[in-house]
Formats: C-alpha cells, sequence, structure tokens
C-alpha cells in the first residue's frame, strides 16, 4: 500500500480525480431527463471512472523499463484494433467507422491508439544517439513511419479530429526529439501542401467540408451545419460569471446541443458552472500538463522526456482543440475533452496516461527493484 | 533539449490564455447576447384559445354548444428536425389516423390563400390540427409513445356542436379561422349570430409562456394566464316554434311542387309584435352547419355558393328581396286615408280601371260594386288602389312631379332601408324614389307591385307595429349576454326605429279589414276550420307576378302576440301556399292539431 502510495504523483492525481468526477456530474446533468435509459450514462462513466483510476494506478507503480518494453507490443495492439475497425468488426456512429463492438461493449480503438502513439514513437526517438542504425538522420523517417500506420488507418474511417491529434502528437514530439528546425519547417510545408491537395482534390466528405465552411460563417445555415456551433456558443453564453447552478441549465435541460456528453461536455460546464467554474476546470487541465511538462524537463533519460512531453502535447491540441470549437475558435471536429468527455475508451486512455505520466517522472523514490539491478 | 520543452511550455500556456480569454468574452462580455439568444430559441408563446359561448332559446335550450374533440396537431418545428424531415413519422401517423401521408402534408403545408381544409393558414410555429374527433384509443398511441411520434399531440379541444342539426342554421351563422389575422387562430363568427355576436361570444384567449427542449416536449411552464371563455347569447327563438316554422316551410314547398310549381325558395318570419323579437326565422334551402366544423370542405364550401343549388347559405328572411304583391296595399290604406280619403268612405271597385290611357284590371276582372277599405283589404281588390294611385300621381304630377305620397308613406312603414336587425347580410328591399312620368308605375307601386321590393323581415316589422298599434322596431333575436359565471352582461332591447303614420281609426279599419281575410277573404280556405272564435288571426295574402316565373306567394299575418310572415318564391298564389304554412305555423303556436292534408 505505501509503494502505491508513493507512487503517486498528488499534482497529476488531484486534478485528474477532480476532473474526472466533474465529467461524470457534467454528463449525468446532460443526460438528465433523457426518456429512454435514464441514469444510464451516469452509471456508465461512474464505472470508466472508477476503472480509470484504477488503470492509473497500476500505471503509475509500473517501472519505466517495463514501460519501454511495452511500448512496441503495446502499439502493434492498437495498430490491429484501428485496423479491426475496418473490417465487419467496425460499427459506424456518426458517419464514422471508429468504433469496435466487442460482445455488447463499443469500444474506440483510436484513443488508445494516442498513447500507443507517444510510447511507441518516444521508444523509437528517445533510444541513444549510438544505437546502430538509429542515426539522427534515419530516425526521422522512420519515426514518420511509425506514425503514418495509425494515423492512415484513422483516415481511412474516417476521423479527421484524431488524425490530427496523431499528426500534432508526431510533431510535437520531434520537436521534443531535438530535430533540426529547417527538417520540421519541410515538414510542416509537406503537410500543408497535402492538406491543400486534400481539399483541391475532394478527398473529404461531404459533412467535413460543411463544418470547416460553417466555422467560417456558422450564421450562413443555423439550422444545419452551423446548428452546433450557434448552439454550444449560446449555451456557454448562457451561463455568465457564475452560472445557472448544476442541473439547472435550460439549453442543457432541453438538450439543445448535440453531442453534449461526449464532444461538446464543456458547453454543461460553460452554463451550469459559469466561468468560474468552467474556467476551473480549464485551470485544472492545463495543471496536469504544466506537471508533465516539468516530469519532461527534469526527465533522466529521452525516453522519458519524450513520453511526458508527448503526452502534454496530446492533452494540450485535444484539449485546444475540444474547447475551441466550443467557444468558436476552431471548426467542429469530433474530438472529446480530455478526462470530461462521456465514453469508455477516452476516460481510460486519458487516465492511464496521467498513470504513464507518473510512472516516468524520475524524482520518485527509486523502487526496489531498481536498486537491484544496480 | 531544455529549450524546446520551454517553447512547448509558452505554447501551452499561451493556448490556456487564449481560450480562458474567449471564455470571458463568450460568457462575461457577451453572455447576456448569448442568453438572450438562447432564450428565444426555446421559449414558446402558446395562445390558449378561449371555449366560445353557447347560444340558447328563450328557455335556455342550447342551439348551438361545444364538445370536446380529441384533436391531433402537428408541431412543423419539432417534425422538420426529424433526420429525414418527418416522413416517417407522417407515414405511421397516417396509417394510424386511417389517412394517406400526402394528405396530411397538405394540411400541415402553409398556404397563402383563405383558410380552407386542405393547407395551413395559422402560425407555422403553433401545433396544426390534422385530424379533429379522433377516438380515444388512438389518442392513447399517440400520447403514451413520445418517441415514435416526435412532434405529434394529441389534445382536447373544443368544436362546435349543433344539437338540433340544421335547426335555425341561418340564424345561427358558422365559425371559422379568421383569415384576415392568421396568427390569432382563435375561430371567429362569420355569419348569423355567431358574427352579430362574436365579441360577447369569442371570450378572451390566454397566453401560456412555456420552455420547450429541443424535441419540443414541455420542460417547464414560465408563466399562464387563462382563457375567459365567451359569454352565453340567450336568444328569444322559441326552438319549438322555430322547428315548426321549418317544417310548415318544407311542408309548404313539398304541396307546391307536387302542384308542378318549382317553389325554389321560402321564408318565414315569427316576430313578437308588441316587443320586436324574433321568435323564429327561418329560410329554404338550408344546410347541416357541422361542415364548418373543424374547416370546410372546398367542395362543401362551393355547394353552399352555388346558385345552381340555390346558394344555401343565403338567410332569404333577411337578405332575399321580393315583391310584396297585395301584402303592400295596408300602406296604400294608409297613404290614401293621408292624402285625404275617407277612412269610411265608399269606393268603387270596379272590374277594370283606366290609368291614363292604359286598362288596369281587378284580379280575374271581378268588380265589387261601392265598397268600404275594409271590404277592399278583405277581398284585396286593386282597382280602388289604382284609383288612389292614380289621383295621387295627378296631384303629384301638378307639383312638378314631386314624390309619390304612396311612396313616402312606405317609406314610413320601414320599407326601402334595413331593419337593422342583429343579423349580418341584410338586405334593404328597394323603394322607387316615386317621380314616376307615367301613373301606370304608381298604380302597380300601389297594389305592391313593379319595381318595389322587401325581405320578409321588413315585411314582418310592418306588419307587427299594424298589430301593436303603430310602433316600428329594429327586431333582435339577441336577448341577454349571460357571462359564463351566470352574470347577466347585457340586457338587448329592441330600440324602435319609427311610427307608423296611421291614425287610431285607419289602424282600426285596417285590423278590421285584415280579420276578415281569415274568416271570409281571400285566405278563408287556408283557414277553414281553424279556432278564429278562440284564436282571432288577422291576415293579408299576396300573390306577385314575376317576369317569366311563376308567382311569389305571401302570407303576412299576425294574433294579439305574434306576427307570421310567410314567403314562398314561384309557390303560386298567397292563399294556395303560403297562408296554409302560415296556418301550420299559427296552429304550433297556438297549439291547435294540424290537420293533415
Amino acid at each position: 500500500m505505501r509503494r502505491v502510495l508513493r507512487a503517486l504523483d498528488w499534482r497529476i492525481c488531484l486534478p485528474a480525480i477532480v476532473l474526472c468526477a466533474a465529467g461524470v456530474v457534467l454528463v449525468w446533468s446532460s443526460t438528465r431527463a433523457e426518456i429512454h435509459d435514464t441514469g444510464a450514462y451516469l452509471s456508465r462513466q461512474l464505472g470508466y471512472g472508477v476503472a480509470g483510476l484504477a488503470l492509473m494506478v497500476a500505471l503509475a507503480c509500473v517501472s519505466r523499463w517495463q514501460l519501454r518494453a511495452w511500448s512496441v507490443p503495446v502499439f502493434v495492439v492498437a495498430c490491429l484494433g484501428l485496423a479491426a475497425v475496418l473490417t465487419p468488426l467496425g460499427v459506424t456512429v456518426n458517419g464514422s467507422r471508429s468504433w469496435l463492438g466487442i460482445a455488447g461493449l463499443q469500444f474506440q480503438p483510436s484513443e488508445p491508439a494516442k498513447l500507443a502513439l507517444v510510447l511507441a514513437l518516444a521508444a523509437l526517438l528517445g533510444s541513444p544517439a549510438d544505437t546502430p542504425g538509429r542515426s539522427p538522420a534515419a530516425r526521422l523517417p522512420a519515426a514518420l513511419a511509425v506514425a503514418a500506420v495509425p494515423i492512415g488507418l484513422v483516415m481511412l474511417q474516417p476521423d479527421l479530429g484524431t488524425a490530427l491529434i496523431l499528426g500534432t502528437i508526431t510533431a510535437g514530439m520531434l520537436v521534443l526529439a531535438g530535430t533540426p528546425w529547417r527538417w520540421i519547417a519541410l515538414l510542416a510545408a509537406g503537410a500543408l501542401a497535402a492538406a491543400a491537395l486534400a481539399w483541391w482534390l475532394e478527398l473529404l466528405k461531404p459533412h467535413q467540408v460543411a463544418r470547416l465552411l460553417s466555422f467560417a460563417d456558422p450564421e450562413a445555415d443555423p439550422q444545419g451545419s452551423g446548428y452546433n456551433a450557434l448552439q454550444a456558443l449560446e449555451t456557454v453564453g448562457s451561463g455568465g460569471l457564475t452560472g445557472r447552478g448544476l442541473f439547472r441549465g435550460d439549453q442543457t435541460g432541453g438538450h439543445f446541443v448535440p453531442e453534449q456528453h461526449t464532444d461538446f461536455i464543456f458547453t454543461v460546464a460553460g452554463e451550469e458552472l459559469g466561468f468560474l467554474g468552467a474556467a476551473l476546470l480549464l485551470v485544472l487541465l492545463w495543471a496536469i500538463m504544466w506537471r508533465g511538462l516539468q516530469i519532461a524537463m527534469r526527465a533522466g533519460t529521452p525516453y522519458e522526456r519524450l513520453v511526458a512531453g508527448g503526452i502534454v502535447c496530446w492533452f494540450a491540441t485535444q484539449s485546444a482543440i475540444n474547447v475551441g470549437m466550443v467557444l468558436g475558435l476552431a471548426p467542429v471536429v469530433g474530438v472529446p475533452l480530455p478526462l470530461l468527455s462521456y465514453g469508455g475508451s477516452s476516460t481510460l486512455t486519458c487516465l492511464a496516461a496521467a498513470g504513464v505520466l507518473m510512472s516516468v517522472r524520475s524524482d520518485r523514490r527509486p523502487l526496489p527493484v531498481m536498486s537491484l539491478a544496480r | 533539449m531544455r529549450s524546446r520543452i520551454i517553447l512547448v511550455h509558452v505554447l501551452v500556456t499561451c493556448m490556456f490564455f487564449v481560450l480562458v480569454g474567449r471564455l470571458w468574452q463568450v460568457q462575461v462580455v457577451d453572455g447576456e447576447r448569448y442568453a438572450r439568444a438562447a432564450t428565444a430559441d426555446h421559449e414558446r408563446h402558446v395562445v390558449v384559445p378561449p371555449v366560445r359561448g353557447r347560444i340558447v332559446d328563450s328557455r335556455g335550450r342550447p342551439l348551438v354548444r361545444n364538445r370536446t374533440a380529441t384533436t391531433v396537431s402537428i408541431d412543423r418545428t419539432v417534425l422538420t428536425r426529424q433526420p429525414d424531415g418527418g416522413r416517417a413519422v407522417l407515414e405511421r401517423l397516417a396509417k394510424l389516423l386511417g389517412m394517406r401521408r400526402e394528405e396530411i402534408e397538405r394540411r400541415i403545408r402553409p398556404c397563402d390563400g383563405p383558410a380552407r381544409k386542405d393547407c395551413w393558414a395559422g402560425s407555422p410555429y403553433e401545433p396544426i390540427p390534422v385530424k379533429e374527433a379522433v377516438p380515444e384509443r388512438i389518442a392513447f398511441q399517440i400520447t403514451e409513445r413520445p418517441d415514435r411520434y416526435p412532434g405529434v399531440v394529441a389534445d382536447l379541444r373544443p368544436v362546435r356542436d349543433y344539437p338540433n342539426g340544421e335547426l335555425a342554421a341561418h340564424v345561427l351563422g358558422y365559425v371559422a379561422p379568421d383569415d384576415r389575422s392568421p396568427t390569432a387562430r382563435t375561430a371567429v363568427g362569420r355569419d348569423g349570430l355567431e358574427a352579430a355576436y362574436d365579441a360577447e361570444l369569442r371570450g378572451t384567449p390566454g397566453e401560456r409562456r412555456l420552455v420547450v427542449d429541443s424535441a419540443g416536449r414541455v420542460v417547464r411552464v414560465l408563466s399562464e394566464r387563462p382563457a375567459t371563455p365567451g359569454a352565453t347569447l340567450v336568444t328569444s327563438i322559441d326552438a319549438r316554434i322555430q322547428k315548426a316554422t321549418e317544417r310548415a316551410l318544407r311542408r309548404a314547398v313539398e304541396r307546391a311542387r307536387r302542384r308542378g310549381l318549382p317553389a325554389d325558395q321560402a321564408a318565414a318570419v315569427v316576430m313578437e309584435s308588441r316587443t320586436g323579437r324574433i321568435t323564429a326565422l327561418a329560410a329554404l334551402p338550408t344546410y347541416d352547419p357541422t361542415v364548418w366544423v373543424g374547416g370546410i370542405d372546398p367542395k362543401d364550401y362551393a355547394r353552399l355558393m352555388d346558385p345552381k343549388q340555390g346558394s344555401p347559405l343565403l338567410s332569404r328572411a333577411v337578405a332575399g328581396q321580393w315583391a310584396p304583391a297585395s301584402t303592400w296595399k295596408v300602406t296604400s290604406v294608409a297613404a290614401a286615408v293621408a292624402a285625404g280619403r275617407p277612412v269610411d268612405g265608399l269606393y268603387g271597385c270596379p272590374g277594370h280601371y283606366r290609368v291614363g290611357d292604359r286598362p288596369f284590371r281587378n284580379f280575374g276582372g271581378i268588380g265589387y260594386g261601392m265598397i268600404t277599405l275594409r271590404r277592399a283589404l278583405e277581398v284585396s281588390c286593386d282597382t280602388i288602389f289604382y284609383r288612389f294611385a292614380y289621383e295621387m300621381w295627378q296631384e303629384t304630377a301638378r307639383k312638378e312631379k314631386g314624390e309619390h305620397p304612396m311612396v313616402r308613406t312606405a317609406r314610413a312603414f320601414g320599407f326601402g332601408r334595413p331593419t337593422g336587425v342583429d343579423l349580418p347580410g341584410e338586405a334593404a328591399g328597394y323603394l322607387p324614389k316615386g317621380d314616376w312620368d307615367l301613373p301606370g308605375y304608381a298604380a302597380n307601386f300601389s297594389i305592391g307591385q313593379g319595381e318595389v321590393l322587401v325581405t320578409p323581415l321588413q315585411l314582418a316589422r310592418a306588419y307587427a307595429a299594424i298589430a301593436n298599434g303603430g310602433t316600428l322596431h329594429s327586431p333582435r333575436i339577441g336577448k341577454r349576454i349571460v357571462a359564463a359565471d351566470g352574470t347577466v352582461v347585457r340586457r338587448i332591447k329592441p330600440p324602435v326605429a319609427g311610427r307608423l303614420p296611421v291614425g287610431r281609426r285607419t289602424l282600426e279599419v285596417i285590423r278590421q279589414g285584415l280579420a276578415d281575410v281569415t274568416r271570409t277573404g281571400t285566405a278563408a280556405g287556408a283557414f277553414a276550420g281553424y279556432p278564429l272564435d278562440e284564436h282571432p288571426i288577422s291576415g293579408k295574402t299576396g300573390t306577385a307576378e314575376v317576369f317569366g316565373k311563376a308567382d311569389t306567394s305571401w302570407f303576412a299575418s299576425f294574433d294579439e302576440r305574434y306576427t307570421v310572415v310567410v314567403m314562398v318564391a314561384q309557390g303560386g298564389t298567397g292563399g294556395e301556399t303560403a297562408a296554409p304554412a302560415a296556418r301550420d305555423i299559427w296552429s304550433a303556436i297556438h297549439g291547435v292539431k294540424v290537420d293533415k292534408r
């Protein structure tokens, strides 16, 4: 028990638990008065939270060497999961084939794929520079090749938001791995060109195009593609400084924001908890990232630095895109808010990431195993 | 590598500040605006229609009342938000209601023309009725499964109910949605008493402010102002006499048709002579007012307006006008006396009388020798009045074409202008100017032929004035307005519209003449066997010749309480068609057994 307590980092644990609990309450509020399964969302999200916290504690106890040893197998399994989605096992929800239906449970492999990519890239880019065949020049194409597998599979679903996050994770970790700036500039130019090409060749689905266009002018089609963005803004705006009070938001109670319990969970916080509550949630997210960067800063090895940095990049991008789309700063792309949105895959993966952060921190007491190894 | 971590640090913190800044802008700076927009999105104003007041007869028997009918309506705002625009829901609903989907779609489509049954003239934001009087079992299937029927509402709404079927259809009128203000969805009276007393019957609509969710379900009620039900209109109509009047008209028309006459229109008025209140008012052809309930079918509407079908919507007792024929002679007697002819004098009634260079003949060419004015009315002598008219014409012609005195007297009897009855669409009748070049016009006018036209109601009130001693009333059907809580809001008294310019002796002579008509005069046949000693009835027959058509049959009559006027267009002579119908009505009033002829 003491070992477990020592393994935990309260500067990550505390905000993660608070955010998780807040997430459960917000999901409850957003799904109240649903005709169908009253309370089902609440109890399920509660279950995911508890399971996720257990997973977090378990991962926090794992040594970084074990973690590193698992990195590649985890990545392979994750990629297999992504590939399985495209087989008849996959389930299509909201136009994206992102789900695996196994024994009545639905699972989204693209969520753990984010963590798996962080671990795999860290293992690749963080290996000692003198390892044969791992010269910095060879690492970049290798890293791109590794990242291309999950990104490509996610694009096939298609899930633009997750692909964007996987791409940002890769870019962030390349920066943190010390890749020369000119290569990064070259990569960025290449990515922009690819995006432009995709636009010209009309590779995007019509609903994706509509969302991007309605971001430019949400009032153009307030009942159609712009509806979500407009309702989200009205809902958040209704909260004011102090909010309408939990379970008392008219917009939330009226289910005016589609996907409110998942991607638009922040609107519930905005309306019912007001600016003070919503900003507090952002502060808590920021606190986790801040602590993650501190861990990266103090990391003993490049692998640990990259794991911590990669997780921060992931959380930061995902939070920025999610809150940005709620607040009308980003187009509507389906991305959950870390630790707050409803969903087993997302909750479990985010808490697992928190566990991994704790596991790679250098300032924790060396475990007996480590002293033996020495 | 530290520098790159610091770079990420800076980026993450910048992002954080951008998000918090934007949050501040949305929630605190622009919060009010977004909140207002959000409220406007999910607050609904629902007009609570008031229950329309009843119309009852003089004894409180309902003529029009309300019944509640389960109405299935569709909320378009919710329906159109369905993924397929509501097609599947409408398909299910159509199957449940036994209708076709296209029919429902037609009904809920907003329309731009007048209110009809095949499109929706009201606000698109309120539930649109699709079917009225839906069985409870079907309504339950809708209310119990809101998930299967999003946007479909089943609720109880009052609709007009006519317990007596067609009875007094023209008097009652009808209600229909107001097409002048399509947003106020309450039905308004469009004809008859429903229109005349619409303000009282309508009541005041209430208002409910609701918060609804994205599916249109009511989350809570913000405020509610209940509707005030409309007041009850107590009329002077006696449902029993009204029924007898309508039956008498139908029998009269049937009998005339059996004799080969077209008898295409008929009207009857029963009035209380002393008060000017209308006890019964009927017209043929008529219709069943139930066709208006729930919006009229365009086919039904076309039938009601079609002249070939006799325009059954037209209330002929007040809106129809015909030449009054011999019933007119009461005004001519009054005019002659006013012009200086002795009341009790003897006047020649030859078979023929020459007016100017044209001979005018008595009915059948029969002469009666020297007779009194009383007898002239009894036997309906024409030549006496030709002479009066001619002599008066000569007197006025000398005074540079002045108005003929008979026209002036007729105007004083209330002809040539609406009576002011509390019904819409009243006709004024027609009185010529009376400055004729040829004396023949005056001669024709004196016996109610030629240009003059009267409505049955005008004739009834003139005879009522003769019966009551000379007071012309503006007739009224409404008697009292009683609020829903039982307090009397208003008592309605028929206003006095004028006095007959007739002296007491003249009136007496006229009454005596009219009293003889039913005993020994032109209506003696029709009233044969009637207990006139017990229930004395005075009257006057009229047979108006219409060019190219059969004669208009009139009978105007009164006893000490009521005045009864019957008109059957293309019905033959007054004595053979209208007088028997009047006798039937009198039998009902007096409780005399109607003999089956």
